[in-house]
């Protein structure tokens, strides 16, 4: 359980600030997309042989590149694209899974997590995967933020847009691979978007809603995992419930704030 | 020869390197020929406007220019490692991503939280630096937005209609502002514009654009133009340059203050 604490607290790290850009880039439904491929992607790692965070990997990765190309026909709207390809995985993946059945596999886990089994091989992934995450934000931090502001702006400026907008896509399918054990498939995008939404109405930078994003996430996997010890209940989805009982109580604190909130002179 | 410091760019034929230059260029899209035959060069610290009807081109040129859209035929060269400041026609921030003035104006540079400060005051925006950024007023967006451009130290300064959407006042005060770039940064400036009358007093050369360049010179010589006179009309007639002195400023909400007050 130990492994899963810890696991699970870097999760909450590398998707605190992955996150809120996918707030900001209006990409709830695209990471969506991308994290429902990841059970393709556990049974292509099962079905090679190779390591299952890296198939997972391999496949959110190749599923977001084909996304990018192909939302670029414009006589579909991306919505459009997104819900073919984020059903079309999903039902790919349950089937290669079906197939694949035998000892190991356990179809719930994959949807939904099992931070019970972490192991410490599982946790050097997870640091890996998890620390590099972090140092390719940070590193793309600054133009990736211009051209959230205006990408026309920052390509003429001299940001090199199309590299940073793939680094990011195959950031998002390292953040799904490490997440994948933590809270599964179908919630992976929760933990990505739910911290970040509760951020939002606490903070007036981009910054500081990453690093507030960033703290949520991290009470929402201790509580999580202490309803879980505490009370048995699934633990993934317990840390995305956590998660949203954040999210209800800024509520609270925006509204308070709008009646507080006096216009002043204009 | 004469002897060239190190890092100087080589002169060609005593003129001195262009910051950008367009060369021949032409763009057509679908059956439509958008730009035919431009030449165009901006040099070092000079302020270019961009004039012509609706439809013109000037946009696309500038897009052309900018490394947005590829020309059709013709060449584009801009200064290797050219430091471009630009200013969007629109920039419409969303309230989803918080930001507020002073983190907005630190976009495309290092620029410290006091020289955030001094750029902001300098547009005379000062008092609005933690406003969150989509309450902004269109004219005081456009000055935040130039304060952003300014803070990247740029040796080109590129708007696309800097005016757009701010008051007669505020145009001329903007104007007046981008005038002042010049001299004070040594920046050259490419903007363009549809308005005629204002922008001429805030620029050295004018070129006229209707999908060829028709006439180009200083901001009189090119009123005087046939072809200019032809396309915008009575608009030549009616308006006279607005070259001016001013005995009062604007504040960014558009109460009227003494001069020396405005801009500190």
């Amino acid at each position: 359980m130990t492994e899963g604490l810890i696991g699970g607290l870097v999760v909450a790290l590398v998707a605190a600030p992955m996150g809120c850009f996918i707030l900001w880039r209006r990409m709830v439904f695209f990471g969506a997309a991308v994290s429902h491929s990841a059970l393709l992607g556990v049974a292509l790692g099962l079905a090679l042989g190779i390591n299952v965070t890296a198939g997972v990997v391999l496949t959110a990765a190749a599923v977001a590149v084909m996304l990018v190309i192909l939302r670029r026909d414009k006589r579909l709207a991306d919505d459009t694209i997104l819900g073919v390809v984020a059903h079309g995985a999903l039902a790919l993946g349950l089937i290669a899974l079906a197939f694949l059945k035998g000892p190991g596999i356990d179809l719930e886990a994959v949807l939904f997590g099992d931070i019970g089994s972490i192991t410490r091989s599982d946790l050097v992934w997870i640091f890996a995967g998890g620390g590099a995450g972090l140092v390719v934000l940070a590193a793309i931090w600054k133009p990736l933020l211009a051209m959230t502001v205006h990408e026309e702006m920052a390509v003429i400026e001299g940001a090199p847009v199309a590299v940073i907008r793939m680094v990011f896509m195959l950031t998002l399918a390292v953040v799904v691979g490490v997440a994948l054990k933590v809270v599964g498939a179908l919630l992976i995008v929760s933990l990505l978007i739910i911290p970040a939404a509760a951020a939002r109405r606490l903070t007036m930078g981009p910054e500081s809603m990453a690093a507030i994003a960033a703290v949520i996430g991290v009470v929402s996997v201790l509580g999580g995992l202490q309803a879980h010890v505490a009370w048995g209940v699934p633990a993934g989805p317990a840390v995305v419930v956590v998660a949203v009982l954040v999210f209800g109580l800024t509520f609270g604190v925006g509204v308070r704030n709008l009646i507080r909130s006096d216009p002043g002179p204009n | 020869m004469p002897h060239l410091p190190r890092g100087t760019l080589a002169m060609d034929s005593g003129t001195p390197q262009s910051v950008l230059r367009a060369e021949n260029v032409s763009l057509v899209l679908g059956a439509q020929s958008i730009l035919s035959g431009v030449d165009l060069a901006v040099a070092p610290g000079e302020s270019v406007t961009l004039v012509g009807p609706n439809g013109a081109g000037k946009t696309m040129l500038l897009r052309v220019l900018m490394g947005l859209v590829a020309p059709t035929s013709g060449v584009v060269a801009r200064r290797s490692g050219l430091r471009v400041g630009y200013l969007p026609q629109t920039l419409a921030p969303d309230p989803i991503l918080p930001m507020d003035v002073r983190r907005f104006v630190g976009i495309g540079s290092d620029a410290s939280q006091s020289r955030r400060s001094q750029a902001l005051d300098e547009v005379g925006i000062g008092d609005l630096s933690r406003r969150p950024l989509h309450e902004l007023s269109g004219g005081e967006m456009r000055r935040a937005m130039l304060a952003r451009a300014l803070l990247r130290d740029p040796e080109i300064l590129v708007m696309d209609e800097p005016v757009q959407g701010v008051d007669l006042a505020g145009q001329v005060e903007l104007y007046d502002r981008i005038a002042k770039v010049k001299t004070d940064n040594g920046s050259a400036v490419l903007m363009v514009s549809h308005d005629l009358n204002l922008v001429m007093a805030a620029t050295d050369r004018v070129i006229c654009l209707n999908h060829h360049v028709c006439c180009e010179g200083a901001p009189e010589s090119v009123r005087g133009n046939a072809e200019y006179r032809a396309l915008f009309g009575d608009d030549v007639e009616s308006l006279a340059v607005y070259t001016h002195h001013h005995d009062h400023a604007h504040r960014a909400d558009g109460e009227v203050v003494p001069l020396e007050q405005a801009h500190d």
